[in-house]
This record gives C-alpha cells, structure tokens and sequence, in this order.
C-alpha cells in the first residue's frame, strides 16, 4: 500500500480527521508506531478512537511532506519516551528510590519502584519504568558517563 | 484582593507568582501542576481554578485566563504516562496542557472543581459540596484536607530506612519477657566469658612471676584460679546455651507470627491488588523475607548486641585496669572500624550483585518450565540451554570479581589484628620497663584485644544485614499496610436466606483511570436466567466481577434482594454464589477435595450427588482412584472438559441462589460443551443464573438476552425480539452464522 488513497487534517478540536478513499470521515484518529524503539520510523498505523486501523504507512519518509508534519506533531505530542543522558544522582540503592536524571528533554526526577522495572530489550537498550508508568530509556550503557555507569550498576 | 490557595498547600513558589498578579479576589479551588512543555520537555507550569476563572501559566506563555461559562469543557485523557487536560467550548479546543501522571490526582481535583462550578453555572444553584474524596488508586477514603493516599504513597515514595525494623516490635510483644530473660543471660554470658584474660591477672602476678623469682607456687592461690577459669567457662557456656536457645525460639516464633499475619492478611486483599502483583515476588515477601528477618533478628541483631556490650564491658574493665595502656589499645579502633567498613562496603554491593544475578539465573528456570511444551514444540531446547548458559556466565564472571576482593577481607582483618596487638606490645612494654604496669596486666590486656577486635568485624557486618533485614521488612510490611479495596463493612447487614434478585443502579467502574463500565442499570428477578453477550472486551467479565464483589463498584450500587452488596459480610454474600470460569483451577488435592472446595464438611454421598449432576461421576470413576485421584497444580492429567465439569460440581455441591458462568465452555470442543450443557442445565434450575456464552446457541434457555458493547448495555430482551430488531445482537448472531456456514463448507471439502 504505497500510495496514499486518503487525507489527513487537523480540525478545530485539534483532533486528525482522516478522510478515507470512499470518503468517510473518521474523527480523532491517532498515529500509532509498530516497532517504536527498534524502528520507529517504519510501519506507522493510524487508528480510529474505537480501537481499529483505519491506514497503514509503510514508511514515514515515504510520505508527502505536508502529511508527514501533520502525522510527526501529533506523534511528537503523544511519545513521551525521554532518554537518560546522564545519572545525577539516586537517593538509594534500595528501592524505592528516586532519581535524578539528564535527559533529552530536560532534567527530571522520577522513582524507582523496584530493580524489575530496568529491563533489558535486544540491542543493549535498558527501558526503566518509574511509578507512574513514565519509560525513560538508556540507549546505550557504554555511551553514559563513569559516573552515571557506576550508579546505574548497582541496580543491574 | 488575590487569590488564596485553599487546603491543599500551594508551592512557594507558585504562590509568589499568583501573588505579583493582577488576580481576581477569588480563593485558588484547585490547581495542577504541570511538569511538562507542548513538546513534552520537562518544564513548569501552573493550571488553577478559582469559582470564576481557569487560569494558567504555562512554559510557552505566560499567565492566560479564561472565565468560566457553561458551555466549557475539559477533557482528561492520558497515553504513555502523559495526561493532556483539554478545554473545550462548542467550537473546538481553546487551549491543551500535559503533564507526567504523577500530576494526574490534581488533575483529577480541578476537573471535578471545574464540574462543579460549571454545573452551577448552567443550573443557576450554588456549587454543590463536595462528596468524601477518595484515593483514585485504592479508593479508600482520603484524610481531610491530604491529596495523596498515605498508604499508596508511602508504598511509592519510601526508600526502606532501618526504622520499619522497629515495627517489628508489634510482632515481638507477645514475648516481651522471653526476650528480657534472654538479654539478661546475655549479659551474663558475656560476662562471664570475660572473667578468664581477667583471672590471668593474678596467675601472672602472684602465681608465674613470684615462681620465677624463686618463690615456690602457691599451690592454694593457683587453684582456686584455675577453678575461677573453669566455673567461668561453664558459667559462659551455660548461660551462652541457654540464651541461645531461648532467642532463637522467640525469633522463630516471631518470624513464624509474621509470616502467618502476612499471610492472612494477604489473602483477604482484593483481585486489584493481586492483579497488580507479580506471584514471584508475593512468594518471595512471605517466604523468604520473613526468613530473612528471623536469621537476622537470631543471629545478626543478638551477634551485635552481644558485641556491643562485650565492648563495652571490656572497655570499661580496661580502663579500671590501667587507663593509659587502655587509650593506647582503644587508640587504632576507630581507624580499624572505619576500614572494615569500607571494604566490607565494597563487598555488600557485590553481594547484592550476586543476588540480582542469581534472580536471573532462576528467572529463565521460571520462564522455561512452565512453558517446557512450548519449548520442545519449536525445538528450542538448544537455544534456552544456551541463553542459562549466558546467565551462568555471567554469574561466574561476577562472582570472580567478588571472590578477588573477598579473599582480601579476612587476611585485611587479621592484620589489621596484629597490627594493633604490635601497638599493645609496644606500648606495654615500654610501660612494664618504667615500672608502671605489671606483666599481668599486660597479659590480661593482650588477652582482652584479641577478642575485641574479631568482634569489630563481625560488627561491621551488622550494616549490610541490618540493610537487608529493614528492605525485608519493608517489604512485608507493604503487604500489612495495605488495605483491600473491597472493604468488609463495619457494621455487617445479616444475609439469611436469600431470594437471588440483583439490582445493578447506574453502576460505573473504572481499571486505574480507565472506565470499563459505564452507567449500567439491570434488574434480575430471582430464578430468572441472563445470557450476557457482546464482543470480547465489551466488559461481560468485569460486570460479573463486580457482582461478585472481587472488586466494587466506582459509581452507583449492586444490590442483592434489595441490599447494597458493600454492607454485608463479604463471605456471607460469596457464600450464595456459585462461579464457574472459562479457565478451571483445580488445587493439589484429591477430586473429591477439590469439588468439596467450598464446602470442606460435605458427606461422600453429596460430593457424588454434585458428581453426577455435573456428569463428572463416570469419567471419575473410569479414573484409578475414583474420587481418590490426585489432581493438582492446575489438575494435570485431566482433559479441559473433565476439569469443567469437576469446577461444576464443586458449584454445584455449594447450592448457591445465584449461579455465574463466564465462558464455562468456550475452551472446550462442541462434544464436550454439550455434555457440559447437560451439566449446566442441571445446576441453572431454580436459580437466578448469569450466563456470559461465547457460542450463542449456548443460551437458548435464557430468559433475557442481554447485550453489552463497550462497557454499557445496548439491548435487552428474549432471542426473538432481538432478532427482530435487527440491531446489536443479530449481527452478532448473522457473524456467528457465516462462521459456521463457513466451517460447514470447509469441513464438507
Ligand atoms: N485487570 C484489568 N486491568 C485493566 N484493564 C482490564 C483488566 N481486566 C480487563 N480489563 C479491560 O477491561 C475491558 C473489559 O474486559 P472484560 O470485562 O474482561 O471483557 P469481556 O469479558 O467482555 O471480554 C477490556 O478492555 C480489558 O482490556
Ligand atoms: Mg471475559
């Protein structure tokens, strides 16, 4: 399904409305990523509100620019994925425990509820849960600073 | 005049800021704070409602302001841990906000304010007043004026500080003078085993010393000495067993009551809590924790008390002795602890390491055995035999590291032993060639230090311990501290005899914050049979969860003939239902235990009964044992039909007014369903039944249809009056059809 056989617009409620080839309009649709920390720019499916696909893209860059904006603001509002930069400081080794990170998107705070939530996905990418269900991610270990290394050891 | 933030205390910040603005006179009825920008990077923002404006500040803008109207909306929704709080008027979004979910209970807080002050808008009456809050996690009941439930707080928030070992104290009272009489053997005991480098004194002194210079021994003196040695040592092994023993059983004991508490407690919490708890980690709390707590509080805690006051004691008789030789032996002790602690520091993490290493070692065995079927179906032997492999090495590998430190440690210590024995020597002898102290008391000293600084390592083990001991206890006492959501009522309705109505009044639930059921109203006549239909996820098994009582309602009633479920007993309400489930759950046990399950008195004469009511009698019989078989974990070695029938009759055998059924016979094939229908069919007589089918044909006997779709009731009525609707139902039934046209064709192929 290369060509695109639908429209996309933002209306006053600021949801996407998707007007597909036999012309149906379907409010609120929301971009959903396939794989989004292995390929997050492959396979991007668009959902209507009860739960169904309505389109699939192969791939983002494929897209006409103008789609693609409108479809990578309304991700970009919606991940919420900040990646750990740097360890500033853990009130305590045993948890819960509260952090202090750098991340991509600025400095942050968050709990630790327990060691199971740092898991491990293929690639050496650490996921970390905090209480609330917030995934902050560690891309690479080697990549940290010593400091940073030393503290996230005592929890691997 | 400005705004003036109400109960729930504003942050200083924030409050300084409101202050420097032009406000509106009104008290601040709410606020949120926001903890993220529009592009979703950390920053700071502030939302707040006062009776008749929304106001914000937010990274971006700075303060905008919009007064309340009627026709304002906010709307709350959240996705990945982020909630985005939209408000809304007839023509479209005016402004949106987002924060983490951390903020998300204030959220809530403004949105309900933000309700309430429209609605008095709209309808002209003063705001209404406020209900009760509650906590949106556990639905207990908040304290006035706090924001956050104490108890799911602290379970968050609370790093295990050595303090939770205190409230052990609760478990330790019933053996208060148990305990007493241990510590006073205690002292004794290490008393007594101080007497002997004491006693050295005069034997040096007055018996070796005045030989040596020619005088003949003092036969007398030497004995009652050597008898002075000897009563010690028995004195000190005596009261050593007899303290031993008696701490040992208190710890026991303790430990045993804890882990029984925990227990009891444990299994009366709701399915929420159980939901949200991995079984591993509950096993692990209540077995290994409250071990971790008896070794702790029989060896660690009694080694250390011990210790302390054998140092002390000997510090003090040190100083009685000769006060200068007792500085300089006392002098190198804090440089000696201080060191001990750091490597013994640098070992706790790598034991901790071990632990955490050996948890993933045990893992791929939890992961693996259970799923052996699996395994072996996709030939994957090779590749999990070589994941443990991985596991292991890296086990090894970390416990290579460990091993180089350790194997340090004792000789560390025993130097550091000998070093300060040097400085005793040194020290002493200069003193014995000025005349100042005898040889006796040099002996007796030398004699005291050895046993005191071996005490100083195994003391410096205390922090480690202790540390694991108070995460232990921390542990448990999350389970202790909890409170079930389904609360027993305080003053229980009695539930005599009950007639099986049940009336459902504007019931709406919610998982977390995700609303399941939504304004849901049903009224059963008893005796009367429902067949609950609708896709899957449309909320069937949550309804009858909640008529259950596994979890309770978050807005409007159940009522069994006419009573709030919530105000009677929760057994005395279970008693009365009788549940069968998709998926069996036999327990390790004989077949005729496991239909007895709910009824443990039951004669053999109605366990059979309930048997062939259920059709379950002969294929018991055509078992080796009969009634006698061991079924369990899981009731391996019965097909799934056969543990379906066994779960009715355990039904069955509690003759309950009211009968649930949750895809009893989806996971079986269309033969054994219907010897199952057979089965039902004989348990649905005379009682209020509700039915939740996958096939529809399976509840042609229902006396009313009905049918949910996203967690509210689109249709209610018999088959024929649904069919000729035409509406949700008959498609169902149209879909249902073609498959099986569809299978018909295939299978005539
Ligand atoms: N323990 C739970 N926690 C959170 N959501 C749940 C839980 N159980 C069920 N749900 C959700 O509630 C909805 C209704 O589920 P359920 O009542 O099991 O549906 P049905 O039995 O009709 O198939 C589903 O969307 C499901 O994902
Ligand atoms: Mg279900």
């Amino acid at each position: 399904m290369s060509s695109i056989n639908f429209s996309l617009e933002r209306n006053a409620f600021g949801q996407l409305v998707l007007t597909d080839a036999d012309g149906v309009r379907h409010e609120g649709i929301t971009p959903v990523r396939a794989n989004p920390i292995s390929a997050p720019l492959e396979g991007i499916a668009l959902m209507s509100t009860d739960g169904h696909e309505v389109a699939w893209i192969e791939l983002l860059a494929g897209l006409p620019a103008e789609l693609r904006a409108l479809i990578e603001e309304e991700l970009g509002a919606r991940e919420f994925m900040p990646e750990i930069k740097r360890l500033n400081k853990v009130s305590s080794f045993a948890t819960p425990s509260t952090w202090d990170v750098e991340t991509d998107r600025g400095t942050a705070s968050f709990v630790l509820k327990g060691e199971e939530d740092i898991r491990r996905l293929p690639g050496g990418i650490l996921l970390i849960a905090d209480a609330h269900g917030i995934q902050f991610m560690i891309r690479k270990l080697a990549d940290l600073d010593r400091h940073s290394r030393k503290l996230l050891d005592r929890f691997l | 005049m400005l705004p003036v933030p109400a109960d729930h205390s504003l942050p200083e910040r924030w409050r300084t800021e409101i202050a420097t603005r032009p406000g509106c006179g009104k008290p601040v009825l709410a606020w949120l704070e926001l903890d993220l920008d529009a592009r979703l990077r950390f920053a700071s923002g502030l939302v707040l409602i006062t009776a008749s404006e929304l106001l914000a500040c937010t990274p971006e803008a700075s303060w905008q302001s919009w007064p309340l109207r009627g026709t304002l909306a906010l709307r709350h929704t959240d996705h990945a841990g982020v909630g985005c709080l939209e408000l809304l008027d007839t023509n479209g979004r005016i402004a949106h906000w987002r924060f983490t979910l951390s903020q998300n209970l204030a959220a809530l807080r403004v949105i309900s304010e933000f309700e309430r002050q429209t609605e008095a808008l709209r309808t002209g009456q003063a705001p209404k007043t406020p209900d009760e809050e509650i906590c949106a996690t556990c639905k207990a009941p908040l304290p006035p004026g706090e924001d956050e439930c104490p108890i799911c707080a602290r379970e968050l928030h609370e790093a295990p500080s050595t303090w939770t070992l205190f409230r052990l104290w609760r478990f330790a009272k019933p053996y208060r003078w148990q305990l007493v009489a241990g510590f006073a053997l205690m002292t004794g005991a290490t008393a007594a085993t101080l007497v002997p480098p004491y006693l050295t004194m005069p034997l040096m002194d007055k018996v070796l010393i005045p030989y040596q210079n020619g005088k003949p021994i003092d036969t007398r003196m030497e004995i009652m000495l050597l008898a002075g040695l000897f009563g010690a040592a028995m004195l000190s092994w005596l009261l050593g067993w007899a303290k031993t023993y008696i701490l040992a059983l208190v710890s026991e004991r303790i430990s045993a009551d804890l882990r029984t508490t925990t227990y009891e407690h444990l299994i009366k919490l709701s399915l929420e809590y159980f939901g949200g708890k991995r079984t591993g980690d509950l096993m692990a709390r209540i077995g290994s924790e409250s071990d971790r707590i008896s070794v702790f509080l029989s060896l660690h805690a009694l080694d250390f008390i011990t210790d302390v006051l054998m140092i002390a004691m000997t510090t003090a008789i040190l100083f009685s002795i000769n006060h200068w030789l007792a500085i300089v032996t006392l002098l190198p002790l804090p440089l000696i602890m201080w060191m001990i602690h750091t490597v013994r520091d640098r070992l706790r993490t790598g034991f901790e390491k071990i632990d955490r290493v050996w948890g993933e070692v045990t893992n791929i065995l939890a992961d693996t055995i259970p799923g052996i079927r699996v395994v072996k179906a996709f030939a994957q032997e090779k590749r999990e035999t070589q994941r443990f492999r991985e596991a292991n090495a890296h086990n090894l590998a970390v416990n290579d590291r460990i091993n180089k430190t350790w194997s340090l440690f004792s000789p560390t210590v025993t130097l550091l032993t000998e070093i300060g024995l040097l400085v005793v020597w040194a020290f002493g002898i200069w003193q014995v060639s000025h005349n100042d102290i005898t040889v006796g008391v040099l002996v007796a000293f030398l004699a005291y230090i050895g046993r005191f600084y071996t005490r100083l390592d195994s003391m410096s083990r205390i922090v480690s311990v202790t540390q694991k001991a108070a995460a232990g206890a921390k542990r448990i006492f999350d389970i202790l501290d909890h409170v079930s959501s389904v609360p027993e009522p305080v003053k229980p309705v009695p539930l005599p005899s009950v007639q099986g109505s049940i009336q459902m009044r504007d019931i709406g639930f919610r998982y977390g914050n995700r609303s399941v059921i939504r304004n849901l109203s049903l009224d059963i006549q008893p005796g009367e049979m429902i067949g609950l239909v609708g896709h899957s996820g449309s909320g069937k098994s949550t309804l009858v969860n909640l008529i259950c009582r596994f979890y309770d309602v978050s807005e409007g009633a159940i009522m069994i003939d006419g009573v709030d479920i919530r105000s009677v007993a929760i057994a005395d309400f279970r008693r009365n239902i009788g549940l069968v489930l998709q998926e069996p759950f036999l327990f390790f046990g004989t077949i005729a235990e496991n239909i007895a399950y709910g009824k443990p008195d039951a004669t053999r004469a109605e366990i059979i009964a309930a048997a062939r009511a259920a059709h379950a009698h002969e294929f018991i019989l055509r078992l080796p044992q009969g009634y006698d078989s061991i079924v369990g974990e899981r009731g391996q070695g019965l097909s799934g039909g056969e543990r379906q029938r066994v779960s009715i009759a355990r039904a069955l055998l509690i003759d309950p007014r009211i009968l649930i059924m949750d895809e009893a016979t989806s996971a079986v094939d269309t033969e054994t369903e219907k010897e199952i229908q057979r089965a039902l069919d004989n348990l649905v007589q005379g009682r209020t039944t509700i039915a939740i089918a996958h096939r529809l044909s399976t509840l042609r006997k229902a006396d009313r249809l009905v049918v949910m779709d996203r967690g509210q009731i689109v249709e209610v009525g018999n088959h024929d009056q649904l069919m000729a609707a035409e509406g949700a139902y008959w498609r169902l039934y149209q879909a249902q059809l073609r498959n099986a046209e569809q299978n018909l064709l295939e299978g005539g192929e």
